[in-house]
């Protein structure tokens, strides 16, 4: 049995403490320990970027974090950006533009575009393809992702 | 992932402790966009991860020291893309540390740690050789200064001791006007490791350095002092063959998955005279 060790971090605004073993990651942490299964599991090398999560402002494949690294953190998952039970106008405009087919590369595609728009509100299309350039989708959204992306930006106060 | 300790030192002096306390069953995690990987698949075992993020003495970001700009050795490539001084001065390095990876990585991987993973396509390390850099090692016996070109030994090997952390890396400013450029081959655009990667610099004074990998066991830096790349009207026939004594170094391995030997050793020559025509345009234009 591995020894654990308590961990604080900020989760979509909430703190939360958990005790983390060493060589649980913070995808695994998220999922099984907090029940935040919107952050998915898929290519564990840093490739697809399914895992996509916001610490400190800044997006990270949480598969290549461990926990224990995230100990005073501001963790953002998807789960974080709908507010009263509205969609974020980013999570609206993916549904708008027909971004989403089977779903599963959508969290992290939403969780690389928010980080992106955050920093860079009026994104050219050649910014947003190097922004979702880590960001794997096998059923080939690409065209739909972009654009549901841009017409967020779009409807930023310029 | 198997079970491993994790110790988080506070202070260099409690993280060259731990070192020589676990010796080689413990593994630096800078950025861990390696590590992790390694971890998770089994080539490495560390029975210790050492969490060097929160040491204060590699957390100095990018500031300027008697004539260098200092990198410290808990910089990530974002944040090395996006600086201005940087940007201006090494150029080729900007360039460089902002097509590592994707988004996520660059905002987790660090210079130091892409120098100590030493793969032989890591992005940096051919700007890091154009531009002259030292990497400053902090160890039992204090801090030892290693020129970039003695670091490299082959892929995952470096000439760094054990008992040794990487706490900076160094560039010293250059003396004159030059102009500088990062190029490379991948498969795809966007998230790929490069089958070839280069990079360029020239002078006022005619010298071009120039450094590529990906083509052999550790990226290869090779200096012309002969000023024909350099001089724009020399004839193209002259150029070519001062490249080919430039490139002699290239070996790429048949066994790689990436791009066969050949294809390697073309787009070598191809890479090279686009860096070096970016690197006089820059220069040119200041």
């Amino acid at each position: 049995m591995t020894r654990t060790v308590p961990i604080s971090l900020n989760v979509n605004g909430r703190p939360r403490t958990v005790d983390v073993a060493p060589n649980h990651t913070l995808l695994e942490v998220l999922r099984e320990d907090l029940d935040l299964t919107g952050t998915k599991e898929c290519c564990l090398v840093g490739e697809c970027g399914a895992c996509t999560v916001i610490v400190d402002g800044r997006s990270v494949d949480s598969c290549l974090m461990l926990a224990i690294e995230a100990d005073g953190a501001d963790v953002l998952t998807v789960e974080g950006l709908a507010a009263d039970g509205r969609l974020s106008p980013l999570q609206a405009a993916f549904l708008d533009k027909g971004g989403v087919q089977c779903g599963f590369c959508i969290p992290g595609q939403i969780m690389s575009a928010h980080a992106l728009l955050a920093e860079n509100p009026h994104p050219s299309r050649a910014e947003v393809e190097e922004g979702i350039a880590g960001n794997l989708c096998r059923c080939g959204c690409y065209e739909q992702i972009f654009e549901a992306i841009l017409a967020t930006a779009e409807g930023v106060e310029r | 992932m198997y079970a491993f300790a994790y110790e988080r030192p506070a202070t260099l002096a409690e993280a060259l402790a731990l070192l020589e306390a676990h010796g080689p069953d413990a593994r630096l995690l800078a950025g861990g966009t390696d590590l992790i990987i390694r971890l998770r698949d089994g080539s490495a075992r560390p029975a210790v991860v050492i969490d060097v993020k929160r040491i204060p003495e590699l957390c100095g970001g990018i500031r300027e020291e008697d004539g260098r700009l200092v990198i410290g050795a808990s910089t990530v490539m974002t944040d090395i893309a996006a600086d201005a001084r940087v940007r201006r001065r090494f150029t080729a390095l900007a360039e460089a540390a902002s097509v590592v990876g994707s988004v996520q990585i660059r905002n987790r991987a660090t210079l130091a740690g892409n120098i100590c993973n030493a793969s032989p396509a890591a992005d940096t390390a051919t700007p890091l050789l154009v531009y002259d850099a030292t990497v400053v090692a902090a160890g039992p016996g204090g801090l030892r200064r290693i020129p970039i070109d003695d670091f490299f030994v082959r892929s995952g090997v470096t000439t760094l001791a054990p008992g040794e952390i990487v706490t900076a890396v160094e560039l010293p400013f250059p003396d004159g006007p030059i102009g500088a450029a990062h190029t490379r081959r991948t498969r795809r655009r966007g998230h790929d490791l490069a089958s070839v990667t280069l990079s360029c610099a020239v002078d006022a004074t005619g010298r071009t350095r120039i450094a590529y990998g990906s083509v052999g066991p550790r990226p290869v830096l090779v200096v012309d002092e002969s000023g024909i790349l350099a001089d724009p009207v020399a004839p193209a026939e002259a150029k070519a063959a001062v490249l080919e004594t430039v490139f002699a170094g290239a070996s790429p391995s048949p066994r790689s998955m990436r791009a066969s030997p050949e294809y390697r050793l073309a787009m070598l020559r191809v890479l090279g005279a686009r860096a070096i025509a970016t690197a006089l345009d820059r220069m040119a234009r200041g």
